[in-house]
């Protein structure tokens, strides 16, 4: 029994770590620029690719593709954000919908030209696969990987934004932008660094996780609902929000479909209604 | 030469000629030698959802990427009459989709209306969702995920049978939507829709000036979604075939994108986006059966990029100019 | 006056050129799905189509086939229907096929009986399907042909208990009542059954259950192409072969196109199915070779293609019959118990229902080289939709 709980709660957080580091990036947009960008799960299917071909073509090691694929996915989001984005700040929420569900119309067709329709799967080193014994029971290596690697990388996102400049301001600009512009923050600027991190960082999480969810695609359509459910009820604009978000969401969905299975998609749809009607700004957002 | 406000409200209320030629082009689309009827009916019943939706979204400001948990209710209330209950007539199986959509939207208008940006987004949605699941698991009842075959539709007022080229069908749904727009016509133009709008716009002060704003948003909530359940009655009954889908996420996100690229809060849009979406939709997909999503992507991208407002704004902006080189 | 003249003479000319036996343009609706999570189902079967007509299109000269293809984008039966009837009655077309998934057959199934339109099933396998209309004959499969004896072959292979975990739709549900039903007549206990939403990023809750189960073995069904690889992989993840626990199901989580990708965790595996790409047969042989050349030597065939390929026989056997004259039920009375070797062993449409009859293979999946492949190891000759023969039409 408790050996099966302590099963869900690691399998869970493995989950919550990748949905984290996927759709963090996108509540910080959207609590800054108020910007719906719903193809941000092209960033996350872009780092999937990425990792796929890099290992596949230049034989790099798993390990080594994965800050190229920070680094490669983050500059791609440049590009759109200074040619395509940029236009649209002022645009109402609805123009924002339709042009970025046209960007992922687009992602679709192009990927599968390139690559095809099937999934991508990926090669894990030997060295990930299999189980690792923690001395009181075994879990799998990979799942293990992804938990630390994804406290690592938390930790550090954390400590950026409490200690650094970078971090200040954006939480300045998060908080009331039109203030931290008039103390002199460039706003504008300052959103495109973030929008960066916060793909490439997609574009990392796609990486992480493509053996569990294996880069197709129509990924950025497939997994949107989830990403969008860590946003709205961490709450947007928030960091920590959509960590416990993504916590919840991994542990419940797990343990649903663990205890029961009939009723397993139901789970965390339930959960959500049920969160977002008792705090409908998100665990730790604002009104 | 500005409108005073009331002047605007009372030219907008009377029929202006214009407002006759999309009924005017579906009409003679119909005597067109080769017309492709099926698609026809298929814009004419995604219009009367997308008009269902311009509704709540384009008139009081209520986003949803939920909607099609209303048409899927009035799809499968129409199915499942017609294959559990013998409920065969057409007219009066619609009029009661229509109802049990309606009756479902006053319900979920409750509970989801009180929220409003992502998270009422994400409300509606898992409404559909959560809708969806059920309908799987009552694999009994609506066939699951295989479908709800079986379903016998009369002929309409007993003398229009359903025909394999789309006639009937065609006819029926024009009918249908033309009947619902001018519901909608009314609704929009009627002191209570103006105060739709004005909750689009302010609704905090909508409801300092005494106007009841939950109660006017569950109700035209609960409109759009019986005009939503007739649309998706008509879909069940002209495809004699209900599937999941109905109540499928994709199908909640195209009806609005339809709306959107048309362009909101207007009524023809609806019309506009539909037709502009399914024929690309059609035409490209025959150009090129696993790629048409690039060319549909781009038309979304460059309806936002150029044409803010859909492509009704456009005509808008097009019209405004030839205006302004005259005077 | 001038013009008249033209006409009479370009008339005159017209007949004199015309060959004794009129040459039939003979066209071919494909209704399949090119777009979508499930677009690479609809590759392989146009991939199929195209080698087809670009190797034996010249078997019904003098008479042509045209293929008109149309996407329905997934299951989508409203999507499939208004295809269809475009199709009947806007392009003429003489003859329909295609049709990956079950819903969308079901709703063509009025339409084909009104205009009495014969389609060709290339793929969508629940058994009912072909009782849906007079018009409807299938060269695919059903999920009771490969599940059923499933679950006889694993009786006698000595496992005692299994768990079942499908997915939660049409044909997880058939070959999970196939399975149970095969296994349980034979004497197989079931030790538990669970169904996975179509929809579904993580198998790990639902192997971890199957686990806690202890079975000798696990069956499943996840629909083909898509989630067999995930799948896989979390089973070998949560350590179920150092457990002792085996993995069985249809060839749909072992098919051939994704094998490669799989790497060794599938190695072991035991599936029943009709179609191995590494089928030892002289036609298989010159199918799998003609399919590399065209497409690539990673490229590999699969159910869906082989499906597609003897579709294509079967309408250009009914075109050639008919001299290119098609005729509703003259091309039905023609499929009716047509034979054919096809690249998976022989194959005959079942005159009664319409339904493909063919050999059922117990595989292995082995190393064949550097690559994976599925290995038969023992034939099941002949085999009937079983569901059929449970529930004889009324």
């Amino acid at each position: 029994m408790i050996s099966a709980f302590i099963g869900i709660l690691f399998d869970g957080l493995a989950y919550a770590m990748i949905l984290y580091i996927i759709s963090v990036g996108l509540s910080v947009t959207m609590g800054m620029m108020g910007f719906a960008n719903l193809a941000h799960g092209a960033f996350a299917m872009a780092g999937g690719y990425v990792m796929v071909t890099l290992m596949q073509q230049l034989g790099l090691p798993f390990l080594a593709t994965l800050p190229l694929v920070f680094v490669i996915v983050a500059a791609i989001s440049v590009a759109f954000e200074r040619l395509l984005y940029a236009r649209l700040y002022r645009a109402g929420e609805l123009d924002q919908v339709l042009f970025t569900i046209g960007l992922i119309f687009m992602a679709i067709a192009a990927t599968t030209f390139v690559w095809g329709p099937l999934p991508q799967a990926v090669r894990l080193p030997p060295y990930l696969m299999g189980q690792v014994d923690l001395g009181f029971r075994t879990f799998p290596t990979y799942r293990t990987f992804l938990i630390v690697i994804g406290a690592v990388l938390i930790l550090a996102l954390w400590l950026g934004l409490e200690r650094t400049r970078l971090g200040a301001q954006v939480r300045a600009a998060v908080d009331n932008r039109r203030m931290a512009e008039s103390v002199g923050i460039n706003v504008g600027r300052l959103f495109t660094t973030t929008f960066a991190l916060g793909s490439g960082l997609a574009g990392l999480g796609g990486a992480l996780g493509a053996d569990i969810l294996a880069p197709t695609p129509s990924y950025a359509l497939e997994h949107l609902v989830y990403f969008l459910i860590v946003v709205a009820v961490g709450g947007m604009g928030s960091i920590r929000g959509p960590f416990v978000a993504a916590l919840l969401l991994g542990v419940m969905d797990t343990a649903g479909k663990y205890y029961v299975p009939d009723f397993g998609a139901f789970f965390i749809y339930v959960a959500m209604m049920g969160l977002l009607l008792w705090r409908p700004h998100g665990l730790f957002g604002r009104a | 030469m500005a409108l005073h406000p009331i002047d605007h409200f009372a030219a907008g209320h009377r029929l202006r000629p214009i407002e006759l030629l999309p009924w005017a082009l579906a009409v003679g689309y119909f005597f067109l030698p080769n017309a492709n009827l099926p698609l026809g009916t298929e814009i004419l019943i995604w219009a009367l959802f997308a008009l269902s939706l311009d509704l709540v979204l384009g008139y009081t400001g209520i986003v949803s990427l939920g909607h099609a948990a209303f048409f899927g209710i009035g799809a499968y209330a129409a199915g499942l009459a017609a294959r559990w209950l013998g409920w065969t007539e057409p007219i009066s199986a619609l009029l009661f989709a229509g109802l049990v959509a309606g009756a479902a939207g006053i319900v979920s208008g409750m509970i989801v209306l009180r929220t409003h940006g992502l998270t009422l987004l994400m409300l509606t949605m898992a409404v559909a969702v959560m809708l969806k699941e059920i309908a799987n698991k009552l694999g009994w009842l609506t066939g699951g995920a295989d479908g709800l075959q079986g379903i016998v539709i009369d002929p309409v007022l007993g003398l229009y049978r359903f025909d394999m080229f789309g006639r009937t069908s065609y006819v029926y749904a024009l009918v249908v939507l033309f009947l619902a727009w001018i519901v909608a016509r009314r609704i929009v133009h009627s002191p209570f829709g103006r105060g739709l709008v004005g909750i689009r716009e302010n609704a905090t002060r909508m409801s300092a000036i005494g106007s009841p704003v939950m109660r006017r948003m569950v109700t035209v909530y609960a409109i759009s979604a019986a005009l939503a359940g007739v649309a998706g009655a008509l879909l069940a009954q002209s495809t004699r075939y209900v599937t999941l889908n109905v109540l499928s996420l994709e199908y909640s996100g195209d009806v609005l994108i339809m709306l959107v690229l048309g362009g909101m809060g207007r009524l023809y849009g609806a019309f506009a986006g539909a037709t502009v979406f399914l024929v690309l939709r059609d035409e490209l997909s025959k150009i090129s059966p696993a790629y048409w999503g690039f060319g549909i992507g781009l038309l979304l991208v460059a309806t936002v990029l150029f044409a803010r407002g859909g492509l009704l704004g456009l005509v808008d902006i097009a019209l405004a100019r030839i205006r302004g080189k005259r005077s | 006056m001038k013009s008249m003249i033209r006409l009479a003479a370009a008339a005159a000319l017209a007949f004199v050129l015309a060959p004794a036996a009129s040459a039939e343009t003979v066209k071919v609706g494909v209704i399949t799905t090119m777009s979508g999570p499930f677009a690479s189902l609809g590759q392989q079967m146009d991939q199929a189509i195209k080698l087809y007509m670009k190797l034996h299109a010249k078997d019904v000269e003098p008479h042509k086939i045209e293929i008109v293809l149309r996407d329905d984008t997934g299951p989508a039966p409203d999507v499939a229907k208004r295809l269809a009837q475009e199709l009947i009655t806007r392009d003429r077309v003489h003859m329909l096929s295609g049709v990956v998934f079950t819903p969308n057959a079901h709703a063509i199934a009025p339409l084909a009986t009104e205009a009495k339109m014969p389609l060709v099933i290339m793929n969508a396998g629940t058994s009912v399907t072909t009782t849906l209309s007079p018009y409807f004959a299938r060269v695919s499969f059903t999920l009771w042909q490969s599940s059923y004896p499933m679950g006889q072959w694993a009786q006698q292979a000595g496992i005692k208990s299994v768990f079942t975990a499908v997915t939660d739709y049409g044909p997880g549900h058939d070959a999970e009542a196939a399975f149970i039903k095969g296994f349980t007549e034979a004497g197989g206990k079931i030790a538990g059954s669970v169904r996975m939403p179509v929809a579904n990023p993580d198998f790990v809750p639902f192997i971890q259950r199957a686990k806690d189960a202890n079975p000798e073995a696990v069956f499943t069904f996840v629909p083909a192409g898509r989630q067999a690889t995930a799948f896989m992989k979390t089973f070998a993840e949560r350590g179920m072969r150092e457990a002792g626990i085996r993995l069985i199901g249809p060839g749909d989580i072992t098919t051939d196109e994704e094998l490669p990708s799989m790497g060794d965790v599938p190695l072991g595996v035991v599936t029943v199915h009709h179609y191995s790409a590494a089928h030892d047969s002289p036609t298989n042989k010159a199918f799998q070779a003609a399919w590399k050349q065209e497409y690539g030597a990673n490229a590999v065939p699969g159910f869906m293609a082989v499906g597609a390929w003897d579709g294509m026989h079967a309408i250009s056997h009914v075109i050639k019959q008919l001299n290119g004259k098609i005729d509703g039920d003259k091309a039905m009375a023609l499929l009716k118990g047509w034979k054919h070797e096809s690249p998976r062993g022989p194959i005959m449409i079942d005159p009664d229902t319409r339904d493909i009859v063919q050999n059922e293979y117990i595989r292995r999946v082995e190393k064949l080289g550097n690559a994976n492949a599925n290995i038969e190891i023992g034939v099941i000759p002949a085999v009937k939709d079983p569901w059929k023969v449970f529930n004889p039409p009324k």
